[in-house]
């Protein structure tokens, strides 16, 4: 009765036993795991957690309670640490940022103890880079009636719009992450999130922007407007969906404040982006055609000099 | 008893053997030395100048023939060099300046800008790769990713001269077609090259970033005009 192989099917049994139990729950391999008691303690954490979603997802990662990046800041694999994501993990995340649901907190269901800084910075560049590219392309649409109107590359948008993005991307996350470590620590709270995690929210929420930058091509004002108040919604209710949890143990005053801050933030982000790289017609400062017309006139009096 | 004799004495049915007198047994047993490796390091301070440039130059020559025809070969990866990807460089931010450029607030990329795009964004793109985990060298990748700019550079070559001519439409819709049928070309070149030293479940987080720098190198020479 005490031979090896008893042992093992009593393994199986115990885990046969657990799903009988609960047929929805998700089964997560483990290994290096032989005791059956560590076997059932095992799966009823698996079970804790994997309840809130139907998906289940295998990420072994998930019991270990977060990644510790390894090695000092100045070795190579400490920012490696910081990058180890997959193709479809990335996809899913941004397709959870795209579309946030009540229940989902992005940190606790996307993340999971895995920020990486590959979304945000690669979404950044590519927003800057859409931004200004949208926003000539735009001009050059709105314009194309213009006799006067001479083609201009301004390629000096895009340094702008790195900057802003830039600094929009990394200087709240920064400023965020402060405060409410600083609110948590007056309070003595915890389960705050990390300045990586904060920095990750931040980036994936920007992701929306991206799309509603190429539809602003679109001369429409009101479709501009329109499609504005679409990504704020989506974006500010993935980035509030995330802080609320945290904050709304803090005194009412400050909660509400901090998450009106963040929105308030966000809206004049977008708000910004279009203003600045996006005049139709009846908001273009008239000051650029007539500039225009001046340089033709200097020339062509330069030229019959 | 004969067995265990003759087992004891393995060699004795060799103690007959005796080599005829007239078959020389003599040699050289010194071991034959080939040409001096050192001589040969050496040597090319000798040389003449000419054959020194022209070493170097029939290398990147052959890079750029490998990019012209992109197969999976290591002649790209293996010697790499940076004098390639400098040329094309240098040669993308001239043909890019003198257009609408002479207004430097509205204008083109300034020579400053290209450089700066080109060169950090290989970095960068370098450093996401490895970050991600994969097995290219620093500046193999340099490398590959500087060489293969070169089909985006002969389409700014081939824009410049068409818009000599004149500038309409048509000319627009020429350039437009040679502009992406090069960036095309540079991205599936690059990424023949790349793609096989990363792990193979984050290809498509390695290759966005070169495709998205082709795209603005690309966007830069449409955009520009005279």
């Amino acid at each position: 009765m005490a031979s090896p192989n008893n042992l093992q099917f009593q393994e199986f049994e115990e885990a046969a036993e657990l799903l009988s139990a609960d047929p929805g729950a998700s089964t997560l391999s483990m290994s290096g795991s032989n005791t059956p008691s560590t076997t059932a303690s095992a799966g009823e954490d698996v079970k804790l957690d994997l309840s809130e979603d139907e998906e289940g997802q295998q990420e072994s990662s998930e019991l270990l309670g977060g990644q510790k990046p390894s090695g000092g800041f100045w070795t190579f694999e400490y920012y490696q640490s910081f990058f180890n994501v997959d193709t479809m993990q990335v996809l899913d995340r941004v397709k959870g940022s795209v579309m946030p649901q009540p229940g989902r907190n992005f940190i606790k269901y996307y993340l999971r103890s895995n920020p990486d800084l590959y979304g945000p910075f690669w979404i950044c560049v590519t927003l800057v880079f859409s931004v200004a590219i949208s926003g000539n392309l735009s001009t050059f649409l709105v314009e194309r009636g213009n006799p006067t109107f001479h083609y201009r590359p301004q390629f000096h948008r895009v340094t702008i719009a790195a900057v802003v993005i830039f600094m929009y991307a990394w200087l709240v996350p920064i400023g965020l992450w402060g405060f409410l470590t600083w609110r948590q620590g007056a309070e003595r709270q915890i389960g705050g999130y990390s300045f990586l995690e904060t920095v990750c929210v931040y980036g994936y929420s920007l992701f929306i922007y991206i799309p509603t930058s190429v539809l602003w091509i679109i001369p429409y004002d009101w479709l501009r407007w329109t499609l504005i108040l679409i990504a704020m919604v989506i974006s500010g209710s993935v980035l509030v969906l995330t802080f609320w949890p945290v904050v709304r143990d803090d005194t009412k005053v400050t909660a509400v404040a901090t998450v009106v801050t963040i929105v308030v933030l966000h809206t004049l982000l977008a708000v910004g982006c279009k203003l600045y790289f996006f005049q139709t017609a009846a908001s273009t400062p008239t000051a650029l055609p007539t500039s225009s017309t001046l340089h033709n006139h200097t020339t062509l009096a330069v030229k019959t000099n | 008893m004969a067995a265990s004799e003759e087992a004891s004495r393995p060699f004795a049915g060799l103690s007959d053997v005796s080599i005829s007198e007239d078959i020389p047994v003599e040699g050289d047993i010194s071991v034959p030395v080939g040409p001096s490796r050192r001589d040969d390091e050496f040597s090319t301070l000798d040389e003449p100048v000419k054959d020194t440039i022209m070493r170097d130059l029939r290398a990147v020559g052959n890079k750029f023939i490998h990019v012209l025809y992109p197969k999976r070969s290591s002649a790209l990866l293996r010697d790499w060099d940076l004098w390639g990807p400098l040329l094309l460089c240098v040669t993308l931010a001239l043909l890019l300046q003198g257009g609408a450029a002479d207004h430097e607030d509205q204008g083109g990329p300034q020579f400053a800008e290209v450089f700066v795009i080109v060169w950090f964004g290989s970095i960068i793109i370098t450093l996401n790769s490895k970050l991600l985990g994969g097995t290219i060298s620093f500046f193999q990748s340099l490398c590959v990713l500087g060489y293969c700019i070169m089909p985006l550079t002969v389409a700014m070559v081939v824009c410049r001269i068409v818009l000599l001519v004149s500038s309409g439409v048509i000319i627009f819709a020429v350039r437009l077609v040679v502009v992406t049928a090069s960036f095309g070309w540079s991205t599936f070149a690059s990424t023949a090259f790349l793609a096989d030293s990363q792990p193979p479940n984050r290809k498509a987080l390695v290759v966005y970033p070169v495709f998205l720098f082709y795209f603005v190198i690309a966007w830069m020479i449409l955009t520009y005009s005279p």
